[in-house]
């Protein structure tokens, strides 16, 4: 029996010295707009009630009257750590609808801005793991690198923060060689600030003990309480969409599954930091081997918006811009419900989309994987103290606009 | 990874009134809302679908041809497989209760929680069916059809507290 549990066994829960202590919704350690509703015995967390929809907005509402290229400005908000691999997710779960096979070119670039994304999403939550923990330098050397990808990502659409890259049958424009320059620096760097940050704290004592031990979640309760991505890898289920149904072109590349045994908040840490390293060997071999030809599906085919050059020097361009952007045209849309989900970097990322003929979705069900995630929180922290919260809270890296939405 | 036609032969085998579907690779059955409960502890012992990936609903309201006005959305999965199986099953207004699947997936809980929150579908047998994301005060569905995008004016009348309310 561990300390937590007997001293959860003394105390019953009658007990009426039990203090309430309100974390949030304004609070640095929460980073997001989230609440916690805390019952103390001391420093002991008896119980957490999870208090949510601070930041709802929505974005499902939004989902039935917008049409189908412009919703990708709304999934870019949801987990804005990683905006491009919720445009992916969502573009990936629009063509499926439409049945629109993109090009192998197209595939290439969205697999690349995915890992990307990863990245940058494990570095901020790995990075505000060590703040909360007091890790400063981590946290700076973690930002550093994120402030480079945001400039790749400025070179490849214009927009740091909320990219909107994608669109129906391709992406918003080709990736030019200023991009590819930009992201083989990256790949040829950025091993070694991985080896600093794993050299600060992987053996720091303080951080070890703040990580290791705390809210444990075995493999049964995982799948159960339906966790996927690195929170279930943490606990040893070894589900990876991009290995178990690849899409895209995962199935190009060779890379590892990054799973632990331990499902503490340590596991989380270190799974996350080894899927970066793999992220950034798929990063490596798709930008070297990226097939030549157009990005977007043809013009004739009336899926992807053509160039403005297509629309101002050829009649068929012309023609493609007017069908795709009248309101009363557009796309052919199925009377069908499909479901499609990307490995996202904080699990798996779904949209449940009903078509119904028009080119506004008749339901844009989005399944984020922060709002399943938050729902393990009671589970984890119950017999831990008062600081080991933001501990637990980081490692699940909750990002309230997804869990809200 | 769509479901094995062996899957989809022994539900259909032991629940009458199942239709099942596929398009683009998405294995779906179609339940009868009294027996959803009974095909869902089938699917997860017999079918080990062990993972409930999704839960949630369609007001079919304004859809072309649609029959029933709510259509609920289980989406399971195996985790050691990788076979993907869309439980659906209609409910009509006005008995919009159905078993909860919290027995069977702790994972339900909060899912379902939303679909009540958004579209006033009632859990039988939830420990905790409360509102997940509007106001405990809000008094609508915000996600059925009949409610605008701009809402009814709730966003206006809210009550504002003062400093020696709260």
């Amino acid at each position: 029996m561990s300390v937590a549990e007997a001293t959860l066994e003394q105390r019953p829960q009658e007990q009426d010295y039990l203090w309430t202590l309100n974390f949030g919704p304004q609070h640095p350690a929460t980073h997001t707009t989230l609440r916690l509703v805390l019952k103390l015995d001391g420093e002991r967390v008896v119980d957490a009630v999870p208090d949510i929809g601070y930041l709802h907005s929505g974005f499902e509402k939004i989902g039935e009257h917008l049409d189908y290229n412009q919703y990708v400005t709304v999934t870019d908000r949801m987990n804005y750590i990683s905006p491009l691999a919720n445009n992916v997710a969502w573009h990936g779960a629009v063509e499926k609808l439409l049945g629109i096979e993109i090009t192998p070119r197209c595939k290439y670039i969205r697999t690349i801005i995915a890992e990307l994304a990863r990245i940058s999403d494990h570095l901020l939550s790995t990075g505000a793991m060590g703040l909360d923990t007091g890790a400063f330098t981590f946290f700076l050397y973690a930002f550093y690198q994120r402030e480079r990808l945001y400039d790749i990502f400025e070179a490849l659409c214009g927009a740091r923060f909320t990219n909107s890259y994608t669109r129906v049958g391709g992406v918003m424009h080709d990736m030019t060689p200023l991009v590819v320059q930009k992201i083989r620096a990256f790949v040829k760097s950025f091993p070694e600030t991985l080896d600093d940050m794993e050299k600060l704290v992987n053996r720091n004592r303080i951080f070890v003990d703040r990580m290791k031990g705390v809210g444990l979640l075995s493999k049964e309760e995982a799948t159960n309480m339906s966790a996927t991505g690195p929170v279930a890898r943490a606990s040893g289920v070894t589900r990876d969409l991009r290995k178990d149904e690849p899409y895209l072109a995962y199935a190009d590349f060779d890379f590892n599954i990054c799973c632990a045994k331990a499902g503490d908040c340590f596991a989380r840490y270190y799974v996350r930091m080894a899927e970066m390293r793999e992220s950034l060997r798929i990063v490596a071999a798709a930008i070297e081997n990226i097939p030549s030809g157009p990005a977007n599906v043809g013009v004739d085919e009336r899926t992807a918006l053509p160039t403005k050059q297509q629309v101002y020097q050829t009649i068929e361009g012309t023609i493609t811009h007017f069908e795709l952007v009248m309101q009363n045209r557009g796309f052919t849309v199925p009377n069908e419900e499909t479901y499609s989900a990307i490995e996202a970097p904080n699990g798996e990322l779904g949209f449940y989309l009903a078509g119904d003929g028009s080119n506004v979705a008749y339901r844009a069900r989005c399944r984020p994987p922060s709002f399943i995630h938050f729902a393990l929180f009671p589970q984890l922290i119950r017999g831990h103290t008062l600081s080991d919260v933001v501990a637990v809270l980081g490692s699940l890296n909750i990002i309230a606009a997804e869990l809200d939405r | 990874m769509p479901a094995k036609p062996e899957t989809i032969a022994a539900l259909a085998a032991r629940f009458a009134g199942l239709s099942a579907s596929e398009f683009r690779g998405d294995t779906r059955v179609v339940v009868l809302k009294d027996s959803l409960l009974a095909a869902m502890q089938h699917l997860k012992s017999d079918g080990k679908f062990d993972l409930l990936v999704d839960v949630t609903c369609v007001d079919y309201l304004n859809y072309r041809d649609a029959r029933d006005r709510f259509g609920l959305v289980y989406l399971l999965a195996n985790t050691v497989t990788n076979e993907r199986l869309t439980v659906r099953s209609f409910l009509n207004e006005p008995d919009l209760t159905v078993p909860s699947m919290v027995p069977l997936w702790s994972g339900a809980n909060w899912l379902e929680r939303e679909v009540y929150d958004m579209f006033g579908i009632l859990f039988d047998g939830h420990p905790d069916l409360r509102r997940i994301l509007m106001p405990n005060e809000f008094a609508e569905f915000p996600l059925r059809k009949d409610y605008p995008l701009q809402g009814r004016g709730e966003r206006h009348n809210f009550p504002v507290l003062k400093r020696n309310q709260a």
